[in-house]
């Protein structure tokens, strides 16, 4: 169902129209309110009355991760504190946190945004949300948290951890929609497994997962082990939280952009030049209606392109297509370019190799070499070793033909690669340049 | 006529064997005769116990892959040639042997072999006709 009919099927001229109101309007106040845009704007010659049309867009300068940790941690706010009333951060697993504020009206909105892709997915007021993202300085537990209440739906705040007892709630209040990573949706259903909780006897019959990226076959295999329809939605903190974009259950073709708040550009990541129609790139976000923290051109360092063509949804949104690595993921393997998620895509297209799989990188003397470890699940192993040899073979063949890289695959054991309760740790790159 | 064999896969590092043989012993089974293929990278441990159930659960529990394998057990004359015997008659009745070892206890004098085939049936009955003597499953298990 579509939850706000007004400003999700805007025609395309009348949705323009307010996005170049919005940006005029937000990059006057980003440059009279936070110093490091009035910087970059100075450094590039630029005024903010030159933006005239949503074309300017690409004159203005792009902000980077970086730039918010140099910023850290209220740098970038664009009100006096007094204004903020939420604060989340990012993990900073990879460097310093990025913090980022949120005025009472951008809570709002948030809310808006998200009972609107809880509304995509399928969930209405009615539904129970088993809200499994964590609730803390991440912003999935809450961005959910609001956005069900907002659209009336009863929310289980379980948050994350702790899954037998997540397992034990399903069962017992019988909720029908899950939120949580695509990576501990499998979790869960493992340990339903385990406990003799049979999902299909369970009330689901949505998931919205996100926060990592996933695959089409991970999709159907949360599906059928699951037994709930699920589609994949995105966001980030720097730009709001979750969100920003969702797929619509109708199609599951591509996320919608809720361009009335974001305006998204594709660029090509090595040059910063703006990508062509349909190409392939790196994602770049500019925030319209964001008080408290706006962001202008935010490389996301996400791939992806985006399809204006219209949806059987009925929403006139852009849709961006499933992420399909970062930027900064992508392992360069003797010159090939690689992305975790080609490599699962390969992994799940064979039926008996389990969902579960760890890429590691290492140098041997000036060559890189990538290892595929894979689970031997019971689907998995059989008792003659030639029969794991020539799945080890068929993998590695079907890998070098997708990509076009040798690489090792060594089974393991189950449980051997760690289980992340919120984001997996897939690859591990030993090299040291 | 056939007897229940239970495989486990193990990654090639160490201790990983010690932990099987910790794991059926914490729960009293008794392992009767075993067999380990390996390859650089992992190992397929294939052992006879007393009591299949319990060595399967407890196994699986303990968090390994495990599956049951159809297998059957042969005597076998302990005299030279004994096993020749066996293997010459499979070979002309074109019964493939995926593979083979020895089980630790004798019957009366003769030795036991433990024998997988890719047609487990087929074989026994071919066995059988031929005048081997194939050991039922219970009889194995606790011999």
């Amino acid at each position: 169902m579509i939850y706000n009919m007004e400003f999700e099927t805007l025609p395309r001229e009348a949705l323009e129209a307010i996005q170049l109101r919005r940006l005029r309007a937000n990059v006057e106040r980003v440059y009279a309110t936070v110093p490091f845009y009035r910087r970059k704007f100075d450094e590039a010659g630029l005024k903010p009355g030159d933006v005239k049309s949503l074309k300017d867009l690409s004159r203005l300068p792009f902000t980077t991760k970086q730039d918010l940790r140099d910023n850290y941690p209220f740098g970038m706010f664009a009100v006096p504190m007094d204004n903020v009333v939420r604060i989340h951060a990012s993990s900073g697993t990879t460097g310093q946190p990025t913090v980022v504020g949120y005025t009472a009206r951008d809570v709002a909105t948030w809310a808006e945004l998200m009972a609107r892709s809880l509304s995509a997915g399928g969930a209405s007021r009615g539904d129970i949300i088993h809200n499994a993202y964590g609730y803390g300085l991440f912003t999935g537990g809450l961005g959910v948290h609001y956005g069900a209440e907002k659209l009336g739906a009863s929310v289980i705040p379980i948050s994350g951890g702790n899954t037998r007892r997540q397992v034990l709630i399903m069962r017992d209040f019988g909720p029908t929609v899950l939120t949580c990573t695509p990576s501990y949706a499998l979790h869960l259903a493992e340990a339903a497994q385990e406990m003799g909780v049979d999902f299909s006897a369970l009330k689901f019959r949505s998931g919205i997962f996100g926060a990592e990226p996933w695959s089409e076959s991970m999709r159907l295999e949360i599906e059928k082990k699951l037994h709930l329809s699920a589609v994949d939605i995105y966001g980030l903190s720097e730009v709001i939280g979750p969100g920003v974009a969702i797929e619509c259950f109708e199609a599951k073709k591509g996320l919608h952009i809720f361009e009335d708040h974001f305006l998204p550009e594709i660029i090509r990541p090595d040059t910063g030049e703006p990508a062509g129609p349909g190409e392939t790139g790196e994602l770049v976000f500019t925030s319209l209606t964001k008080e408290a923290f706006p962001i202008i051109r935010y490389r996301t360092r996400d791939i992806t392109s985006l399809n204006y063509g219209p949806c059987v949804c009925g929403r006139t949104l852009a849709r961006m297509t499933r992420v399909s690595g970062r930027t900064d993921d992508m392992l360069i393997i003797r010159g090939v370019n690689v992305f975790p998620s080609q490599i699962e895509s390969v992994l799940m297209e064979i039926a008996e190799v389990e969902p579960h799989y760890q890429l590691v990188v290492e140098r041997e003397g000036t060559l890189d070499n990538l290892t595929v470890m894979v689970e031997v699940g019971e689907k998995t192993f059989s008792d003659e070793v030639k029969d794991l040899m020539s799945l080890e073979k068929r993998i590695g063949k079907n890998i070098k033909e997708t990509l076009g890289v040798s690489v090792r695959v060594k089974l393991v054991e189950p449980k051997t690669i760690a289980r992340s309760e919120g984001k997996a740790q897939r690859v591990i790159d030993k090299r040291k340049i | 006529m056939h007897a229940e064999q239970i495989s486990v896969f193990l990654e090639n590092k160490a201790g990983r064997l010690a932990e099987v043989t910790k794991v059926l012993s914490d729960a009293g089974v008794n392992i009767r005769a075993l067999s380990l293929a390996d390859t650089s990278d992992f190992g397929i441990l294939r052992i006879i116990v007393d009591d299949n159930k319990k060595a399967e659960s407890t196994l699986k529990d303990a968090g390994f892959t495990v599956r049951k394998t159809r297998v059957v057990a042969v005597e076998v004359a302990d005299r030279p040639g004994g096993l020749h015997e066996i293997l010459a008659f499979l070979q002309d009745a074109r019964i493939n042997v995926e593979y083979m070892y020895a089980f630790v206890r004798q019957k009366k004098d003769n030795a036991v072999m433990i024998f997988r085939f890719d047609n487990t049936d087929q074989a026994v009955r071919a066995l059988t006709e031929k005048g081997f003597s194939v050991i039922k499953g219970e009889t194995l298990y606790t011999m």
